[in-house]
């Protein structure tokens, strides 16, 4: 249909070698005075705060410490992957966290009072969370109900239920030795840990290459080849430190008696990792990625273009609650226990918090999966250091103080640069 | 043979007669100015085109068959593309993101095929002759009004659309950039299609259009070429009806009354 249209495209010809890499860099310096600012500021909100703590205070970023921060992050940032759908379309999930703890207690019940396997809990778990998720989305898209309300509800709802189903004793004990507590509490085998790393930053490479040569091959701007390899080594020796660092030995005493080691990357991490890649392989290679950030954009135009917009909008429901029972799932192997408050308090506004502070936007339309990761990481810094910092009676308070604040900087941060945008 | 041709086509909303014996038509290569003041039933005469309001009575041909239109999907299978004003763009998306929405390429592995749509974006582009858009991967956010009315016109290029329907595209525009959206509508129409323009500013549709076609209350006063009115003509057919031979006779006027 355009095929006569060859000599006009003739003057966009890409640039290649050193030129390109100049091209590369003027372009990305312009998206940043445009606004478009990506993961910059998460990542420099991290670095910097990482700095304060491990100067302030010794051995924060000690082997020990960084695999209490890892799988306190955990739960946290699974729950933000979820909520980033759903911020995406500018709806909210307030009950995510009580969802969470509504399905661990199933998962917790099925296990100790019906005596099943592990792998039948979590199931369990999981699937309440998806027909929660399917039910709420529903009554948002189809009766029309704001999330906010119906969110809400359910935010008071669920905690009662986790409450009547945990019953008085407060809280339960999971089995010891069961799968469930080694995600957060036993440790990836140093070759495999190794051996994995391996494969993922591979892939990536692989990624990257072959989409530039793709590019190329397509006649268009690709992103020239010293960037790739600076990412790919970037990526590789992060990895490595962690990895190095999670291979060191953290248990104190080791003699003829008592041998065991505690060493390796917990296998929380794994799960993340592939979480991460799944999500993000959703959002950014899809049509329903694609449409996700249509509808969160545009409504309107997305309606004309043919996107079914309430499938859309209950599907962000359903992923949402399914990553919050995954997360609870997460959160009660870190306790060992479900606890019969479980999932209430703050879990919900860390998770919230961690995807604003990381770059997603809570009008909607913009957001990407790296922000859960990168936003729970700031904010499990910020648990983790402030408990080091303040002793004493006072010291949740100051971290509830500081976090609120957090959240009100990123809130804030992001409504100035929409305001930016929009004129 | 008419592109795009309605016969007497009346519609009503419960007791209020919106349209009434309207005889409308469009012709490939021409553009049709649609004008008539507010309330005349331009924006009825435009959905029941577009499928989104069913027909009372009368019938809407399309290259000379006459056609059912349930719904916009009928509509957009034969060709019809309505380009709204501000409905058309997420802003989030960039250029080609926007231009290939809900028709997205897929490749083998059903994941989206990038580099295919930028490059047939930007062909689309510049088919047309658009030199203002620096880039089809910057955001629609970061468009000038002028360039978001562009990649909403180009879009309905790149589906190969026979009639497409502008609603105003200029409303909201500055002069150079008014300039711009016109030429891109003759080009348009160069190209071979039914270009139907919607709009209120007569500089405008004396400047680029080949038919003007006038709503008085519902009923349609005149279609006639271009050339064969002045100015003062059209905005009398406009105000009331009818001037001098022209428009509708004095005792029927208004199909609302």
């Amino acid at each position: 249909m355009t095929a006569k249209t060859e000599p006009a495209v003739a003057e966009e010809t890409p640039v290649r070698g050193p030129g390109a890499l100049r091209v590369y860099i003027r372009e990305y310096v312009a998206r940043l005075r445009g606004g478009e600012l990506g993961s910059a500021p998460a990542i420099v909100g991290l670095v910097v705060i990482t700095a304060f703590f491990a100067i302030v205070h010794q051995g924060f970023l000690s082997a020990y410490n960084l695999e209490a921060l890892v799988i306190q992050a955990a739960p946290i940032i699974v729950m933000a992957m979820g909520l980033v759908f759903v911020l995406l379309l500018g709806e909210i999930d307030l009950s995510a966290g009580t969802t969470g703890g509504l399905c661990s207690a199933i998962m917790a019940v099925l296990l100790l009072r019906h005596g099943q396997s592990w792998w039948v809990g979590v199931l369990g778990g999981l699937v309440a969370g998806l027909v929660i998720g399917f039910v709420m989305g529903w009554l948002r898209a189809r009766a029309g109900i704001p999330s906010f309300v119906i969110t809400l509800a359910t935010f008071l709802a669920f905690q009662g239920l986790t409450l009547i189903l945990i019953g008085g004793q407060g809280s339960v004990i999971l089995p010891t030795g069961s799968p469930l507590i080694s995600l957060e509490n036993s440790f990836v085998p140093l070759w495999l840990g190794w051996t994995l790393l391996g494969i993922f930053v591979a892939g990536y490479a692989a990624i990257k290459l072959i989409d530039a040569r793709g590019r190329q091959q397509s006649g268009l701007a690709a992103t020239p080849i010293a960037v790739i390899v600076a990412k790919v080594i970037g990526v590789a020796l992060l990895g490595s430190a962690f990895t190095y660092e999670m291979g060191l030995n953290r248990n104190l005493i080791t003699n003829a008696f008592f041998s065991s080691k505690a060493q390796g990357e917990p296998w929380a991490v794994v799960l993340l990792v592939l979480l991460f890649v799944i999500w993000h392989f959703t959002l950014s290679r899809t049509r329903y990625g694609r449409h996700v950030y249509a509808v969160g954009g545009n409504e309107e135009a997305a309606r004309r273009a043919g996107v079914v917009v309430s499938r859309i909008r209950i599907s962000v429901f359903v992923i949402c609650s399914g990553m919050a029972a995954i997360s609870g799932v997460v959160a009660a192997s870190l306790l060992q226990s479900v606890q019969s408050n479980a999932g209430a308090g703050n879990t919900l506004l860390l998770a919230v918090g961690a995807a604003v502070i990381g770059g997603t936007s809570l009008f909607g339309g913009r957001g990407r999966m790296i922000d859960a990761v990168l936003g729970g990481l700031v904010v499990a810094v910020i648990i983790n250091g402030m408990s080091d910092l303040i002793q004493g009676s006072n010291s949740s308070g100051y971290e509830w103080v500081v976090t609120g604040a957090v959240l009100l900087l990123a809130a804030g941060f992001d409504a100035v640069v929409r305001h930016g945008r929009s004129t | 043979m008419k592109t795009l041709e309605l016969k007497d086509v009346g519609k009503s909303f419960g007791p209020v007669v919106a349209l009434s014996g309207v005889d409308f038509s469009a012709e490939a290569g021409d553009v049709t100015a649609l004008v008539g003041d507010n309330g005349a039933g331009k924006s009825t005469l435009v959905k029941c085109i577009g499928g989104i309001h069913r027909v009372d009575t009368g019938e809407i041909l399309v290259d000379g068959t006459p056609q059912q239109l349930h719904e916009p999907r009928d509509a957009a299978r034969l060709g019809i593309e309505i380009v709204h004003q501000d409905l058309a763009l997420a802003d989030n998306l960039d250029v080609v993101g926007n231009m290939f929405l809900g028709r997205e390429r897929v490749n083998r592995l059903r994941t989206l095929d990038e580099n295919t749509m930028e490059k047939l974006a930007a062909q689309t582009l510049s088919s047309l002759g658009v030199r203002t858009v620096r880039s089809v991967r910057q955001r629609v956010a970061n468009l000038s009004g002028g360039q978001r009315q562009t990649v909403a016109i180009a879009k309905s290029v790149l589906w190969s659309s026979k009639i497409v329907i502008l609603d105003e595209p200029t409303a909201a525009l500055g002069v150079a950039q008014t300039e711009q959206v016109l030429d891109l509508v003759r080009r348009l129409a160069d190209r071979g299609v039914a270009v139907v323009l919607v709009s209120h500013n007569m500089n405008d549709v004396m400047q680029v259009a080949d038919s003007i076609a006038v709503l008085f209350l519902g009923r349609m006063a005149a279609q006639v070429r271009r050339q064969d009115v002045s100015q003062t003509q059209v905005v009398e057919l406009i105000t009331s009806g009818r001037s001098g031979a022209l428009g509708l006779p004095a005792e029927s006027r208004g199909a609302a009354q």
